[in-house]
């Protein structure tokens, strides 16, 4: 998986628990929160939609490697090609 | 033999979750989308716990714990349960302060409120301004031993009034007193601050039904009237670990995480029971204390009649100034009128009130039989003869009167001193702690006075889903690697 790919798994998650936000200009280096209107219970959504969708586990202390999607990519992208590595 | 509530229940599920209230069903319905078996017990004749209701003679149905709540419940009920549901919630327009030193209509919205505080308090708008950004900057985590006492009289020094205003509709929320840590009042008065108070479209009976239909849409179990005993407790690889429960009976599900939406004291000191936890961890729990219970007066209005709209949220009271050992007092006359309108149920045509006041649990424990009915009355009189202030001709309008008190509170949830509330701050962290003590155990439900109320309960409840969640999953892969290893 690439980062832009990663990104784009998290863009789909954050779609899907908030459906009024537009995504459309999403700066990927910006802070999420500073952009959207997420707060702490959407952090969680997509912890828990990480694990659901894609078997990928963030432990309550990395959980602000999910600040920006910038971040997101550099934190998960690893993660889900150690899984493909596995498989 | 009676009629066997577990009839058809399986013997093991992936999660069972004791009790039906909002934090239970809630992470029920998080933990089946996330693909588990469910299996909710409740021992209640219906489900919603305190988000409940009833229905007397004359066909009135009386809501027990649907006054308001804050706008996040939007966004809650909309990830967590049904866009059906969330939109049914609407906002309150008409919340009212009477007392002694202030009379005071707002939407108890946050411009609304700077509204009242700026030019019916005379309260400069940047300390207002001032306040309200402390309170958003307020941290759980923070550890600061700030009093919402001493935090007011370092904003609004010698403002009695203003504290009595800030104070007054927390206290009701939460049950939290000026004693409490400030981020008590902080977290929830910012919540309704967002955008000012909501309520249900359709009355809990309908919200509760509504959420049973969806859980069995995602493959929960429900069952009514069945009481969790306690929890089964085993030694697995010399470590003790929750296995399942025991239902009144005699009846063994297991499961392989247990979550507890009883209060968090029955939770480790009855259901679990002492011998399972090390000493100061039940030391701990034992130090929990419980949040404050109610007293509540129902009033129906006889079919045909009308009411005037004197407000959505009244909060009234006598007392010349604001104390938060006389709110909670045997003879309070602090109360707050919650006036349900035909439109709480769209096609009804009926009015009801409901009456609100904080109470201890102690002051009623101790009553005779014959005591007990006399301090009823007396709340119920006490009740209409303050509502006839709004509402001259009132009493002859009424058909149904009742009152409800900590004794009735507990005796349909089991909860430790009949709490409305759940438990002070400290609970949150025993909470929380619980599945390290215990493996396979966890508790969702008011606690902590920041995880109480509608919203804070579902909130929890999904938090708590979290960790269920992923411990499920650890197990499942620790499973998968050892059958290919
Ligand atoms: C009078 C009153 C007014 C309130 N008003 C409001 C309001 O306007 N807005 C608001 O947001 N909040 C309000 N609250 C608070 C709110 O109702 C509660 O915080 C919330 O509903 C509690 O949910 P919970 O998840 O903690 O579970 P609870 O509602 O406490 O339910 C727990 C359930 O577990 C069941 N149970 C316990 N032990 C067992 C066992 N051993 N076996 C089987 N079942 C068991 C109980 O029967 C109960 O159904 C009010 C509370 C009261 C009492």
């Amino acid at each position: 998986m690439t980062k832009d790919e990663c990104r784009q798994v998290v863009l789909d998650i954050i779609a899907d628990i908030a459906p009024d936000e537009d995504l459309s200009n999403v700066k990927p280096e910006v802070r999420l929160r500073d952009q959207l209107q997420l707060d702490s219970m959407d952090f969680l959504d997509i912890v828990m939609e990480l694990r659901k969708r894609h078997g990928i586990e963030v432990p309550e202390a990395d959980y602000m490697q999910l600040a920006s999607l910038d971040s997101c990519a550099e934190y998960l992208t690893p993660k889900f090609n150690a899984l493909a590595g596995k498989s | 033999m009676g009629y066997d509530w577990l009839k058809g229940v399986a013997d093991e599920y992936d999660v069972i979750v004791i009790g039906s209230g909002l934090g239970g069903l809630t992470a029920a319905n998080v933990l089946a989308k996330a693909g588990h078996r469910v299996l909710v017990l409740e021992h209640h004749y219906q489900f919603g716990g305190l988000a409940t209701w009833f229905t007397r003679r004359g066909g009135h149905i009386f809501d027990i714990s649907l006054h308001g709540f804050p706008s996040g419940m939007l966004k809650s009920c909309r990830k967590y349960w049904t866009r059906e549901i969330a939109d049914a919630i609407v906002p309150l327009k008409d919340v009212r302060f009477v007392n002694p030193q202030m009379d005071v209509r707002t939407t108890f919205t946050r411009d609304d409120y700077t509204r009242v505080l700026v030019e019916q308090f005379g309260v400069d708008r940047a300390k207002v301004e001032g306040f309200y950004d402390h309170l958003r900057s307020m941290n759980f985590y923070d550890n600061n031993p700030e009093t919402t006492g001493e935090m007011f009289e370092r904003f609004f020094p010698g403002r009695d009034d203003v504290k009595r205003l800030l104070m007054e509709p927390i206290a009701y929320a939460n049950g939290s007193s000026v004693n409490d840590p400030a981020i008590t009042f902080g977290i929830v008065f910012s919540n309704f601050m967002g955008a000012g108070v909501y309520t249900y479209r359709g009355g809990s009976d309908d919200l509760v039904g509504k959420m049973a239909d969806e859980l069995r849409r995602n493959g929960v179990e429900l069952r009514k009237k069945v009481l969790v005993e306690r929890v089964l407790v085993e030694e697995r690889g010399g470590r003790k670990v929750a296995a399942g429960i025991v239902a009144k009976g005699g009846r063994v599900v297991r499961a392989k995480a247990i979550l507890s939406n009883a209060n968090l004291k029955n939770t480790i000191l009855r259901l679990a029971g002492e011998e399972n936890f090390p000493a100061e961890f039940v030391a701990a729990a034992k130090a929990v204390r419980i949040n404050t219970s109610s007293c509540q007066v129902y009033l129906g209005i006889r079919k045909g009649e009308s009411i005037p709209h004197i407000g959505d949220l009244v909060f009234t009271s006598a007392n010349p100034r604001f104390s938060s050992t006389e709110l909670t007092d045997l003879h309070t006359t602090s109360r707050t009128f919650s006036v349900y309108y035909p439109d709480t149920r769209p096609g009804g045509d009926r009015y009801t009130v409901v009456v609100s006041l904080n109470a201890r649990h102690e002051d009623w424990t101790g009553l005779s039989d014959e005591e007990y009915e006399r301090q009823k009355e007396r709340l119920i009189e006490e009740s209409i003869t303050a509502l006839e202030r709004y509402i001259p001709d009132v009493r002859a309008k009424i058909d149904w009167k009742e009152a409800a008190t900590p004794r009735t509170i507990e005796r349909y949830t089991t909860h430790f001193g009949g709490t409305s509330f759940g438990t002070k701050f400290e609970g949150l962290k025993v909470s929380m702690d619980l599945p390290e003590k215990l493996p396979g155990l966890y508790h969702a439900g008011s606690v902590g006075i920041i995880m109480s109320g509608w919203l804070g309960t579902i909130n929890y409840g999904v938090i708590v889903a979290n960790k269920v969640d992923k411990a499920l999953h650890a197990e499942k892969r620790a499973v998968a690697a050892s059958s290919t290893a």
